[in-house]
Protein backbone atom coordinates (compact mmCIF):
# COMPACT_ATOMS: atom_id res chain seq x y z
CA UNK A 1 0.00 0.00 0.00
CA UNK A 2 1.09 3.49 -0.94
CA UNK A 3 0.32 4.95 2.72
CA UNK A 4 2.91 4.53 5.70
CA UNK A 5 1.56 2.66 8.55
CA UNK A 6 1.62 4.84 12.28
CA UNK A 7 3.75 3.65 14.94
CA UNK A 8 3.16 5.18 18.35
CA UNK A 9 6.16 4.06 20.85
CA UNK A 10 6.19 3.99 24.20
CA UNK A 11 8.55 6.78 24.38
CA UNK A 12 5.82 9.35 22.20
CA UNK A 13 3.30 8.59 24.26
CA UNK A 14 5.13 9.61 27.15
CA UNK A 15 6.23 12.67 25.55
CA UNK A 16 2.67 13.43 23.95
CA UNK A 17 1.25 12.82 27.32
CA UNK A 18 3.72 15.56 28.94
CA UNK A 19 2.49 17.67 26.78
CA UNK A 20 -0.97 17.20 27.11
CA UNK A 21 -1.12 16.93 31.07
CA UNK A 22 0.38 20.93 30.98
CA UNK A 23 -2.03 22.15 28.56
CA UNK A 24 -4.94 20.56 30.29
CA UNK A 25 -3.21 22.33 33.69
CA UNK A 26 -2.43 25.65 32.13
CA UNK A 27 -5.81 26.06 30.45
CA UNK A 28 -7.95 24.49 33.44
CA UNK A 29 -9.49 22.17 30.62
CA UNK A 30 -11.78 19.16 31.64
CA UNK A 31 -10.18 16.95 29.38
CA UNK A 32 -7.38 17.23 26.44
CA UNK A 33 -6.59 14.39 23.32
CA UNK A 34 -4.57 14.23 20.60
CA UNK A 35 -5.68 11.69 17.73
CA UNK A 36 -4.74 11.09 13.99
CA UNK A 37 -6.20 12.23 11.57
CA UNK A 38 -7.93 8.73 10.61
CA UNK A 39 -9.27 8.98 14.52
CA UNK A 40 -6.34 6.91 16.39
CA UNK A 41 -6.58 8.18 19.92
CA UNK A 42 -2.84 8.81 20.38
CA UNK A 43 -2.90 10.20 23.83
CA UNK A 44 -5.19 11.90 26.52
CA UNK A 45 -5.25 13.91 29.78
CA UNK A 46 -7.88 14.14 31.81
CA UNK A 47 -10.43 12.02 33.47
CA UNK A 48 -12.09 10.23 30.86
CA UNK A 49 -14.72 8.49 32.89
CA UNK A 50 -18.53 8.89 31.44
CA UNK A 51 -16.80 9.74 28.30
CA UNK A 52 -16.11 7.55 25.46
CA UNK A 53 -13.14 8.53 23.88
CA UNK A 54 -13.23 5.94 20.56
CA UNK A 55 -16.51 7.36 19.54
CA UNK A 56 -14.79 10.75 20.33
CA UNK A 57 -12.23 10.30 18.21
CA UNK A 58 -13.93 9.04 15.31
CA UNK A 59 -16.65 11.23 15.78
CA UNK A 60 -13.60 14.56 15.57
CA UNK A 61 -12.16 13.10 13.01
CA UNK A 62 -15.10 13.08 10.61
CA UNK A 63 -16.51 16.41 11.27
CA UNK A 64 -12.38 17.25 10.59
CA UNK A 65 -11.86 15.70 7.54
CA UNK A 66 -15.83 17.35 6.11
CA UNK A 67 -14.60 20.92 7.31
CA UNK A 68 -11.23 19.63 5.38
CA UNK A 69 -13.26 19.11 2.49
CA UNK A 70 -16.01 22.33 3.09
CA UNK A 71 -12.45 24.20 2.58
CA UNK A 72 -10.66 22.64 -0.57
CA UNK A 73 -13.73 23.42 -1.93
CA UNK A 74 -13.84 26.75 -0.86
CA UNK A 75 -10.47 26.88 -2.56
CA UNK A 76 -8.74 27.04 1.42
CA UNK A 77 -5.86 24.61 2.81
CA UNK A 78 -7.60 23.75 5.78
CA UNK A 79 -9.47 25.43 8.42
CA UNK A 80 -7.20 25.02 11.35
CA UNK A 81 -9.81 25.37 13.97
CA UNK A 82 -13.01 24.32 15.07
CA UNK A 83 -15.12 25.65 18.13
CA UNK A 84 -18.31 23.87 19.63
CA UNK A 85 -20.06 25.70 22.01
CA UNK A 86 -22.42 24.04 24.17
CA UNK A 87 -24.72 25.11 27.04
CA UNK A 88 -22.12 23.83 29.90
CA UNK A 89 -19.07 22.31 28.22
CA UNK A 90 -17.18 23.45 24.92
CA UNK A 91 -14.97 21.89 22.51
CA UNK A 92 -12.00 23.47 21.04
CA UNK A 93 -10.39 21.25 17.92
CA UNK A 94 -7.18 22.28 15.82
CA UNK A 95 -5.12 20.32 13.57
CA UNK A 96 -1.60 19.46 14.22
CA UNK A 97 0.99 19.27 11.71
CA UNK A 98 -1.37 18.25 9.28
CA UNK A 99 -2.13 15.07 10.90
CA UNK A 100 -3.32 15.36 14.09
CA UNK A 101 -6.07 16.46 16.07
CA UNK A 102 -5.70 18.40 18.87
CA UNK A 103 -9.12 17.91 21.50
CA UNK A 104 -9.67 20.26 24.22
CA UNK A 105 -13.01 19.99 26.00
CA UNK A 106 -13.46 22.44 28.66
CA UNK A 107 -16.32 23.86 30.86
CA UNK A 108 -17.03 27.46 32.87
CA UNK A 109 -14.35 27.07 34.58
CA UNK A 110 -12.08 28.41 31.17
CA UNK A 111 -12.42 30.66 28.81
CA UNK A 112 -11.87 30.12 24.80
CA UNK A 113 -9.23 33.20 25.18
CA UNK A 114 -7.54 31.04 27.50
CA UNK A 115 -7.34 27.69 25.69
CA UNK A 116 -6.65 29.01 22.32
CA UNK A 117 -3.53 30.92 24.02
CA UNK A 118 -2.31 27.74 25.86
CA UNK A 119 -3.58 25.29 22.90
CA UNK A 120 -1.01 28.01 20.41
CA UNK A 121 2.12 26.74 22.44
CA UNK A 122 1.24 23.36 22.84
CA UNK A 123 0.39 22.68 18.71
CA UNK A 124 3.69 23.81 18.42
CA UNK A 125 5.23 21.26 20.35
CA UNK A 126 2.84 18.55 19.53
CA UNK A 127 4.18 19.15 15.99
CA UNK A 128 7.50 18.40 16.77
CA UNK A 129 6.61 14.98 17.73
CA UNK A 130 4.54 14.03 15.58
CA UNK A 131 6.51 15.07 12.62
CA UNK A 132 9.24 12.66 13.97
CA UNK A 133 6.53 10.13 14.15
CA UNK A 134 5.91 10.42 10.70
CA UNK A 135 8.96 10.50 9.19
CA UNK A 136 10.07 7.84 11.28
CA UNK A 137 7.14 5.85 10.17
CA UNK A 138 7.94 6.66 6.40
CA UNK A 139 11.62 5.57 6.76
CA UNK A 140 10.42 2.09 8.38
CA UNK A 141 8.26 1.83 5.31
CA UNK A 142 11.26 2.53 3.13
CA UNK A 143 13.78 0.34 4.75
CA UNK A 144 13.42 -2.72 7.25
CA UNK A 145 10.06 -1.89 9.19
CA UNK A 146 11.60 -2.70 12.33
CA UNK A 147 8.46 -1.68 14.13
CA UNK A 148 6.19 -4.39 12.43
CA UNK A 149 8.76 -7.29 13.26
CA UNK A 150 6.12 -8.61 15.82
CA UNK A 151 3.70 -9.56 12.80
CA UNK A 152 6.08 -10.81 10.38
CA UNK A 153 5.78 -13.68 12.67
CA UNK A 154 1.98 -14.09 12.81
CA UNK A 155 0.62 -17.57 11.67
CA UNK A 156 -2.51 -18.73 10.27
CA UNK A 157 -3.12 -20.26 13.23
CA UNK A 158 -2.93 -16.93 15.58
CA UNK A 159 -5.53 -15.35 12.93
CA UNK A 160 -8.02 -18.08 13.29
CA UNK A 161 -7.59 -18.59 17.29
CA UNK A 162 -9.47 -14.60 17.39
CA UNK A 163 -12.07 -15.92 15.88
CA UNK A 164 -12.39 -19.16 18.42
CA UNK B 1 -3.51 2.46 7.59
CA UNK B 2 -2.67 0.35 10.71
CA UNK B 3 -2.19 2.39 13.45
CA UNK B 4 0.27 0.27 15.98
CA UNK B 5 0.08 1.47 19.43
CA UNK B 6 3.08 0.08 21.80
CA UNK B 7 1.95 1.99 24.59
CA UNK B 8 -1.18 0.39 24.79
CA UNK B 9 0.07 -2.76 23.12
CA UNK B 10 -3.00 -2.49 20.33
CA UNK B 11 -2.74 -2.84 16.94
CA UNK B 12 -6.12 -0.78 14.97
CA UNK B 13 -7.54 -1.44 11.85
CA UNK B 14 -9.98 0.36 9.88
CA UNK B 15 -12.51 -1.18 7.59
CA UNK B 16 -15.17 0.08 5.81
CA UNK B 17 -18.23 -1.26 4.00
CA UNK B 18 -18.93 0.00 0.46
CA UNK B 19 -21.98 -0.89 -2.06
CA UNK B 20 -24.81 1.04 -3.80
CA UNK B 21 -27.63 2.75 -1.65
CA UNK B 22 -29.65 0.13 0.23
CA UNK B 23 -27.32 -2.64 -0.62
CA UNK B 24 -27.46 -3.85 3.62
CA UNK B 25 -23.85 -2.26 4.45
CA UNK B 26 -25.65 -0.69 7.65
CA UNK B 27 -27.54 -3.83 8.02
CA UNK B 28 -24.23 -5.81 7.96
CA UNK B 29 -22.82 -3.57 11.23
CA UNK B 30 -26.01 -3.46 13.15
CA UNK B 31 -26.27 -7.20 12.84
CA UNK B 32 -21.88 -7.71 13.74
CA UNK B 33 -23.17 -5.26 16.85
CA UNK B 34 -26.21 -7.13 17.85
CA UNK B 35 -24.44 -10.48 17.83
CA UNK B 36 -21.09 -9.08 19.57
CA UNK B 37 -20.88 -9.74 23.43
CA UNK B 38 -20.70 -6.18 25.22
CA UNK B 39 -16.87 -6.35 26.58
CA UNK B 40 -15.90 -6.80 22.80
CA UNK B 41 -17.46 -3.76 21.14
CA UNK B 42 -18.02 0.17 21.63
CA UNK B 43 -20.75 2.06 20.56
CA UNK B 44 -22.62 1.93 17.30
CA UNK B 45 -23.15 5.21 15.92
CA UNK B 46 -24.84 6.08 12.85
CA UNK B 47 -24.86 9.34 11.08
CA UNK B 48 -28.22 8.85 9.35
CA UNK B 49 -31.16 11.06 7.88
CA UNK B 50 -34.31 10.79 9.39
CA UNK B 51 -35.40 8.18 7.13
CA UNK B 52 -32.69 6.26 8.45
CA UNK B 53 -30.35 6.25 5.21
CA UNK B 54 -26.67 6.88 5.90
CA UNK B 55 -25.76 10.50 5.41
CA UNK B 56 -21.98 10.15 6.73
CA UNK B 57 -20.95 7.24 8.04
CA UNK B 58 -22.20 4.29 10.60
CA UNK B 59 -19.12 3.34 12.96
CA UNK B 60 -18.46 0.43 15.02
CA UNK B 61 -15.00 -0.36 17.04
CA UNK B 62 -14.72 -3.99 17.80
CA UNK B 63 -11.99 -5.91 20.00
CA UNK B 64 -11.19 -9.31 18.30
CA UNK B 65 -8.23 -10.45 21.01
CA UNK B 66 -5.06 -10.69 21.21
CA UNK B 67 -2.35 -11.41 18.99
CA UNK B 68 1.32 -11.20 19.61
CA UNK B 69 0.14 -9.89 22.80
CA UNK B 70 -1.28 -7.11 21.19
CA UNK B 71 -5.31 -6.15 21.24
CA UNK B 72 -6.35 -5.95 17.88
CA UNK B 73 -9.22 -3.86 17.40
CA UNK B 74 -10.91 -2.87 14.53
CA UNK B 75 -13.45 0.17 13.36
CA UNK B 76 -15.70 -0.69 11.14
CA UNK B 77 -17.13 1.70 9.05
CA UNK B 78 -19.86 1.95 6.14
CA UNK B 79 -20.40 4.80 3.72
CA UNK B 80 -23.60 6.32 1.96
CA UNK B 81 -24.35 4.33 -0.45
CA UNK B 82 -26.63 7.30 -2.38
CA UNK B 83 -24.88 8.67 -5.73
CA UNK B 84 -24.87 12.03 -4.51
CA UNK B 85 -22.96 11.50 -1.14
CA UNK B 86 -19.41 10.92 -3.13
CA UNK B 87 -17.34 13.33 -0.99
CA UNK B 88 -18.42 11.80 1.99
CA UNK B 89 -17.09 8.31 0.61
CA UNK B 90 -13.73 9.48 -0.32
CA UNK B 91 -13.32 10.91 3.22
CA UNK B 92 -14.46 8.03 4.77
CA UNK B 93 -11.86 5.29 2.81
CA UNK B 94 -8.88 7.61 3.74
CA UNK B 95 -6.63 5.13 5.82
CA UNK B 96 -8.55 2.33 5.24
CA UNK B 97 -6.58 -0.86 5.74
CA UNK B 98 -9.45 -3.47 4.25
CA UNK B 99 -12.79 -3.37 2.18
CA UNK B 100 -16.12 -5.49 1.98
CA UNK B 101 -17.87 -4.82 -1.13
CA UNK B 102 -21.41 -5.27 0.14
CA UNK B 103 -23.11 -6.19 -3.30
CA UNK B 104 -27.69 -6.18 -3.93
CA UNK B 105 -28.07 -9.27 -5.47
CA UNK B 106 -31.49 -8.25 -7.09
CA UNK B 107 -30.95 -7.97 -10.90
CA UNK B 108 -32.40 -4.52 -11.36
CA UNK B 109 -29.74 -3.64 -9.19
CA UNK B 110 -26.30 -5.11 -10.96
CA UNK B 111 -25.76 -1.43 -12.42
CA UNK B 112 -25.35 0.20 -9.43
CA UNK B 113 -23.37 -2.57 -7.96
CA UNK B 114 -20.98 -1.74 -11.04
CA UNK B 115 -21.21 2.24 -10.84
CA UNK B 116 -20.49 1.23 -6.89
CA UNK B 117 -17.13 -0.97 -7.78
CA UNK B 118 -15.99 1.37 -10.77
CA UNK B 119 -16.30 4.71 -7.60
CA UNK B 120 -14.67 2.58 -5.44
CA UNK B 121 -11.61 1.67 -7.18
CA UNK B 122 -11.78 5.33 -8.23
CA UNK B 123 -11.65 7.02 -4.90
CA UNK B 124 -9.68 4.34 -3.42
CA UNK B 125 -6.85 5.92 -6.47
CA UNK B 126 -7.35 9.56 -4.86
CA UNK B 127 -6.59 7.97 -1.33
CA UNK B 128 -3.28 6.56 -2.94
CA UNK B 129 -4.44 2.96 -2.97
CA UNK B 130 -4.85 0.31 -6.00
CA UNK B 131 -7.56 -1.79 -4.98
CA UNK B 132 -5.36 -4.47 -6.25
CA UNK B 133 -3.85 -4.15 -3.44
CA UNK B 134 -6.05 -3.99 -0.27
CA UNK B 135 -7.63 -6.49 1.54
CA UNK B 136 -11.01 -7.17 -0.44
CA UNK B 137 -13.80 -9.12 -0.12
CA UNK B 138 -17.49 -9.52 -1.88
CA UNK B 139 -20.19 -10.31 -0.28
CA UNK B 140 -23.16 -10.68 -2.22
CA UNK B 141 -26.30 -9.78 -0.16
CA UNK B 142 -29.65 -10.08 -0.24
CA UNK B 143 -29.81 -13.73 -1.42
CA UNK B 144 -32.96 -14.39 -0.07
CA UNK B 145 -35.41 -12.67 -2.62
CA UNK B 146 -36.80 -13.72 -6.07
CA UNK B 147 -35.31 -11.13 -8.47
CA UNK B 148 -31.37 -12.45 -6.93
CA UNK B 149 -29.54 -13.39 -9.48
CA UNK B 150 -27.39 -16.70 -9.75
CA UNK B 151 -24.65 -16.45 -8.25
CA UNK B 152 -22.18 -17.50 -10.65
CA UNK B 153 -23.50 -14.42 -13.16
CA UNK B 154 -22.63 -12.11 -10.14
CA UNK B 155 -19.41 -13.05 -10.11
CA UNK B 156 -18.50 -12.92 -13.07
CA UNK B 157 -19.72 -8.99 -13.02
CA UNK B 158 -18.39 -8.02 -9.72
CA UNK B 159 -15.32 -10.15 -8.99
CA UNK B 160 -12.24 -7.53 -9.13
CA UNK B 161 -9.57 -10.18 -8.23
CA UNK B 162 -9.41 -13.57 -6.58
CA UNK B 163 -11.48 -12.27 -3.50
CA UNK B 164 -13.49 -14.33 -1.17
CA UNK B 165 -16.61 -14.25 -2.11
CA UNK B 166 -19.56 -14.66 0.78
CA UNK B 167 -23.53 -15.35 0.09
CA UNK B 168 -25.62 -13.32 2.60
CA UNK B 169 -29.02 -12.37 3.85
CA UNK B 170 -27.98 -9.49 6.38
CA UNK B 171 -30.86 -9.28 7.90
CA UNK B 172 -31.01 -12.67 9.51
CA UNK B 173 -26.73 -12.88 10.14
CA UNK B 174 -26.27 -15.24 7.24
CA UNK B 175 -22.65 -14.50 5.89
CA UNK B 176 -22.31 -11.55 7.91
CA UNK B 177 -19.64 -13.24 10.09
CA UNK B 178 -18.12 -15.20 8.04
CA UNK B 179 -17.69 -11.92 5.66
CA UNK B 180 -15.74 -9.98 8.53
CA UNK B 181 -13.61 -13.23 9.44
CA UNK B 182 -12.76 -12.99 5.98
CA UNK B 183 -11.72 -9.15 5.47
CA UNK B 184 -9.98 -9.67 9.17
CA UNK B 185 -7.37 -12.39 8.02
CA UNK B 186 -6.73 -10.76 4.91
CA UNK B 187 -5.66 -7.84 6.76
CA UNK B 188 -3.69 -9.23 9.66
CA UNK B 189 -2.06 -11.38 6.77
CA UNK B 190 -1.30 -8.37 4.64
CA UNK B 191 0.27 -6.81 7.23
CA UNK B 192 1.73 -9.90 8.42
CA UNK B 193 3.53 -9.84 4.50
CA UNK B 194 4.72 -6.01 4.56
Amino acid sequence: MAVSDLVLLEADHTRFSGVLDRLRRDANAKVVFLIDKNGQQLASSGDLSGLDPTSLASLTAGNVAATDGLAKLLGEREFSILFHEGEHDNLHINIVAGKAILVVLFDEHSSLGLVRLRVKKATGELAVIVDEIVSRSQSARAGAGSHLAPFAEITDEDIDALFN
Amino acid sequence: MTFINYAAREINCKIVYYGPGLGGKTTNIQVIYDKTGNGAKGKLISLATESERTLFFDFLPIELGTIRGFRTRFHLYTVPGQVFYDASRKLILKGVDGVVFVADSQEPRIDANVESIRNLRENLRDQGYALEKVPYVLQLNKRDLPSAMPVADLVTALRQKDEPVFEAVAPKGIGVFETLKAVVKNVLVDLKNR
